[in-house]
């Protein structure tokens, strides 16, 4: 093929979607794509490698017509995974992280997909199929076999909304019509709208808990001319799938708080930074930013403000967690690896393209749109007298009832476990793998920034569900998804799982644990994001809150001089030989 | 002058100019703070290896990511703060596959020096032994996985004449490489490539043909320590006689050594007369007794373990020695016979026995005999197996150091280990 056929990107921020048509058109990326790409941006093809094999999705060898992305989360591995993989393979003919000998199918892991209420969860040609088992995997493979196109066995994913405060208190889950914020804005100066995101006290919620309006206000001050909305639009921790819904059931909602923030700080561009396991969203998104721009959200003079123009685009990831983290979403937006910054600037400061940049949650947004829409006094009215307005969870595990619960700050736990119908439940993560655990039977912790405070996630843990499983499955994922630049996270997380096959394998002492949780504070003492900082902490609560677990994983002393260790292990290699 | 401000650190009040490195600032005020990814040059810092981590206001951070300011209060040698950075070089040694005594760089590599700095003499992480590639394909260079770092220089540095890179990351997580591109790599100049060698921290870039070794003795880091000696502390502590002596017994043994240790231990020429009027030699090849004999006050074990005999030696010096030292690299975690760790102990084997050059026609069998001690998976540092009371690093340690320590241990002597002699290779 000749290479004026290879679409070449004019910038770096073309990169990502260039190398997205390379893969789409294949199913993987030429050496001749690299080429093409490395010659039009005059850079080296081995920048380009860089990039590609950051991306999880991006492959460099034929991945199959259909690509079958199976979610490996804990989730989707207590509720069958390994059943579900064995089915696609012997249903493909495909090896694992590999493809059939004809090329027709590929099959690998993935991180959550954000299905977490209806899993085991895979991506076929990123449609998403959901609660799988091997019957339902033997139909799919052969209707794929027989020409039928993935999007339309593809499964019609419910919103599983469970559960919003009585009393009309609910503020993200009640009805929603296009606009309602955004025909505020005009009675409103941008200092105004600073003012009212302070007032009700909003802090984002991509996990961080940073006050949104100082935010908006440091970015405000700066004098350069372009700036940009960053939507983190990311959701890649696992257990994770607010933002899921929230796009689906109202996309305009957040749309207009990015508007919203926008006029406040002065951006004039919007840029959504979708995850590729969301792609399944994008026409939906697409068609609302279509509407938007149809009745006058978007664009030049909006709402009849002189003056003020904003437009949002879409830009999928591909693959990566540490793209949430919003310095590392930067960089990717601009066609970079995608590797946290140092904190030489921050992103109001200095973000893409080293302007100012405001990056928030996708449920940040929707919620500084809700505010501007009820007013403050209204908001005030709900949550807990530190954290005023309701947080978004998404529950997921072993309850009859996985889904999403608008709850208002302040709930028990007890009553979130008896809503979502756990009947058994034992070890409660908090916040996905980088959050913390706690012991069920703790039932009057508080859902509530000043206790337990929940980015989204909340995943239920029966009693006959292995600790150290649960543990192990975390730590292959921060192992995998560490984007390799700083040592403490690169290499710590590789250490703690050597640590704990010691543990698996019987032969830990009560001071391993004790080891464990002294090199995991090293961790999130010297990491340079807050996946490193964070990577560490279900394991250091779990050895704190669960000590009796561990105590009986703990092997014996011995003579207190020799140690654990497994002679006839370290044999058996040899013993192969015997004659 | 005006643009005078004060920062602190440790407590002591630092005058010098807003917006500097506190690095350089501290460096310069005779604070050493270590660190592996910090060239002044370099703007914004790597921060990539977090070896400078300091508390900085309160908070945990790289020291090198930082700037004077009105108001800074650092804390750099707090017990706490000294150990974390210390873990942090012996992550980077666990992490990758550093076998100095066959470095090209060894004397002259920035990750030694820290780990000199550090006296770090064993790692409390376990090796990973990641197999890794050695990269002969460049025209020029020769990429050793096996020893990067990661601290990125190389990636912002090494540019070809029209200004594109020679080297990205590539791949994430623990399979995190410096990819090379080979064609930019093959319109360096010669010297181009060279400078890119020197700028390597580590051993990590060579270049085909022009080593880097010096002698012994002229590296840059075999004789003198970065750190400012303390005033008025002398460099080398002279012994304290502590009076009359009491007879001594000691056992040594050499596992999976070279006997380089066994040898060291005979340098001290002359003074090894002087020792056996105070020392007895249990079991060890020195006399050649072959059993113990008695409890043995210390036990030196030379060799890590790679078979089951090594297991069961080491096992009976435990219960035979009240305090047993590792001497040297393979001790300690194994050493130069660990090189094998990263390979499948079937290949290792198959490619000795089976497949080698020097194996008869017709061989096809790796020796295995009940007689024979088994081959273990892969060499253990002697702490695998059981517990090591003290560590003398070095391939080998030198005899003062050996004798030194073994001397403190007796005797309760005080000697100081000098920096010369302090050393992995
Ligand atoms: C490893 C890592 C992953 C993250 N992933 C997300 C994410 O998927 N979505 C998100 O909104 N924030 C994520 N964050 C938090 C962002 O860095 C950032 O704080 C957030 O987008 C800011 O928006 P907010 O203030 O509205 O929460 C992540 C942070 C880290 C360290
Ligand atoms: S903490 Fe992990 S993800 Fe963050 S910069 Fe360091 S290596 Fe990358
Ligand atoms: S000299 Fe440096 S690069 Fe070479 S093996 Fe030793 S620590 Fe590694
Ligand atoms: S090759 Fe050398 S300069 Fe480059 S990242 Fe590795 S250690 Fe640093
Ligand atoms: S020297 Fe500061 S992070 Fe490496």
């Amino acid at each position: 093929m000749p290479t004026s056929t290879i679409p070449v990107p004019a910038s770096g921020t073309q990169l990502l979607d260039q190398l997205w048509a390379c893969q789409n058109a294949r199913g993987y990326i030429r050496d001749e794509d690299v080429e093409a790409c490395a010659a039009a941006l005059g850079i080296s093809e081995i920048e380009i490698e860089g990039v590609i094999s950051f991306y999880h999705f991006f492959h460099r060898r034929p991945a199959g017509r259909f690509t079958i992305y199976l979610n490996n989360s804990i989730v989707s591995e207590f509720k069958g995974f390994e059943r579900v993989k064995a089915a696609f393979e012997s249903a493909t003919g495909a090896v694992w992280n590999g493809t059939d000998p004809s090329g027709l199918f590929g099959l690998y892991p993935t991180a959550c997909i954000g299905l977490s209420d209806q899993e085991p969860a895979a991506l076929i040609n990123f449609q998403p199929f959901t609660n799988l088992n091997s019957l339902k995997v033997k139909g799919i493979v052969a209707q794929l076999k027989n020409g039928v196109p993935a999007e339309s066995l593809a499964d019609e994913i419910p919103d599983h909304i469970r559960y919003v405060p009585d009393g009309d208190k609910a503020i993200f889950f009640r009805p929603y019509h296009p606009g309602s914020a955004v025909v505020k804005l005009p009675a409103y100066s941008p200092g105004q709208v600073i003012d009212l995101i302070r007032q009700v006290r909003l802090t984002g919620r991509g996990g961080a808990f940073f006050p949104t309006g100082l935010k908006w206000e440091s970015c405000a001050r700066q004098t350069n001319p372009v700036k940009y909305i960053v939507c983190n639009a990311d959701e890649g921790e696992p257990g994770t799938f607010k933002d899921r819904v929230l796009m689906k059931t109202a996309p305009g909602l957040m749309i207009e708080g990015m508007i919203a923030a926008g006029y406040a700080v002065g951006a004039q561009q919007g840029i959504i930074y979708l995850r590729a396991e969301y792609t399944w969203l994008k026409p939906k998104l697409d068609k609302t930013i279509q509407q938007f721009r149809n009745l006058g959200y978007l664009g030049e003079d909006i709402a009849g403000i002189k003056g003020f123009q904003f437009d949002v685009r879409i830009q999928l990831g591909a693959g990566a967690y540490v793209c949430g983290e919003e310095t590392a979403l930067l960089n990717s937006l601009e066609g970079k690896r995608g590797e946290p910054r140092t904190k030489w600037f921050y992103p109001t400061e200095k973000g893409f393209l080293d302007c100012p940049t405001v990056v928030n949650n996708v449920e940040t947004f929707c919620a500084a749109a809700r505010a501007l829409e009820l007013g403050a006094e209204k908001i005030l009215q709900t949550g807990a007298p530190d954290a005023p307005g309701t947080k978004v969870l998404s529950v997921s595990g072993d309850c009859r009832l996985p889904g999403i619960y608008e709850v208002e700050w302040g709930m028990p736990l007890g009553k979130l476990l008896d809503l979502c119908q756990a009947d058994d439940p034992h070890f409660v993560q908090i916040s996905g793998p980088s959050g913390i655990c706690v012991p069920a039977a703790q039932r009057d912790r508080l859902i509530a920034p000043s206790d337990l405070s929940c980015g989204g996630a909340v995943m239920v843990f029966n009693a006959d569900r292995d600790i150290l499983r649960i543990l192990t499955n975390f730590n292959d994922f921060f192992k995998h998804e560490s984007c390799g630049v700083c040592t403490p996270c690169r290499a710590g997380n590789f250490i703690l799982q050597r640590k704990l096959e010691k543990i698996e394998k019987g032969l830990a002492y009560e001071d391993d644990f004790k080891e464990l949780i002294a090199w995991g504070n090293i961790m999130k003492k010297t990491s340079r994001c807050g996946l490193g900082r964070t990577a560490p902490n279900t394991l250091i609560a779990a050895l704190e809150q669960f000590p009796a677990y561990f105590a009986a994983k703990a092997g014996n002393k011995g003579d207190g001089l020799n140690k654990n260790f497994d002679l006839e292990q370290a044999e058996t290699a040899y013993d192969q030989f015997a004659p | 002058m005006a643009n005078t401000i004060t920062i602190k650190i440790d407590g002591r009040e630092i005058p010098t100019e807003p917006g500097r490195n506190l690095v350089t600032v501290a460096a310069e005020n005779g604070i050493f703070i270590p660190s592996l990814c910090f060239y002044p040059h370099i703007e914004p810092p790597l921060g990539t290896c977090r070896v400078c981590t300091c508390r900085i206001n309160g908070h945990f951070g790289p020291a090198c990511m930082e700037k004077t300011r009105e108001g800074l209060e650092v804390e750099v040698n707090t017990p706490d703060l000294t150990d974390t950075r210390k873990a942090l070089v012996e992550m980077i040694f666990a992490e990758g596959n550093h076998f100095c005594p066959a470095c090209e760089k060894s004397g002259d590599c920035d990750l030694q020096h820290m780990g000199y700095e550090m006296g770090m003499s064993k790692l409390r992480f376990p090796h990973l032994f990641k197999d890794r590639l050695i990269d002969f394909n460049p025209k020029r260079m020769v990429i050793e996985h096996n020893r990067c770092v990661k601290c990125r220089r190389c990636v912002e540095e090494v540019l070809t004449s029209d200004g594109r890179r020679v080297f990205s990351f590539c791949n994430r997580g623990n399979e995190t490489v410096v990819g090379i591109d080979y064609d930019a790599e093959a319109v360096l100049s010669e010297e181009q490539a060279v400078a890119a060698m020197h700028l390597c921290p580590t051993g990590a870039i060579l270049v085909k043909g022009k080593s880097l070794a010096r002698p012994f003795g002229d590296r840059r880091f075999d004789m003198e320590s970065s750190k400012i000696a303390a005033p008025g502390q002398p460099e080398e502590k002279e012994a304290q006689p502590a009076g009359e002596l009491e007879r001594k017994t000691i056992a040594t043994i050499s596992l999976a050594g070279c006997f380089g240790c066994h040898m060291s231990m005979l340098d001290i020429d002359l003074g090894f007369l002087d020792l056996i009027e105070l020392v007895d030699f249990n079991k060890s090849p020195l006399n050649d007794i072959k059993e113990f004999t008695k409890i043995c006050d210390v036990g030196l074990i030379e060799g890590g373990c790679c078979s089951s005999e090594n297991v069961e030696v080491l096992r009976e010096f435990r219960k035979k020695c009240k305090l047993l030292v590792a001497v040297g690299e393979c001790s300690i975690w194994g050493g130069l016979p660990a090189m094998r760790n990263m390979i499948p102990l079937e290949e290792c084997l198959e490619e000795a026995y089976l497949n080698s050059m020097s194996s008869e026609e017709g061989e096809f069998t790796v020796p295995y005999h009940e007689d024979l001690p088994k081959i273990l998976d892969k060499v253990y540092a002697c702490s695998d197996i059981v517990k090591i009371d003290y560590f003398i690093p070095g391939c080998p340690p030198t005899a003062t150091h050996i004798w030194k320590a073994v001397r403190n241990l007796l005797w309760n002597e005080q000697y100081s280990v000098l920096y010369s002699e302090f050393k992995y290779d």
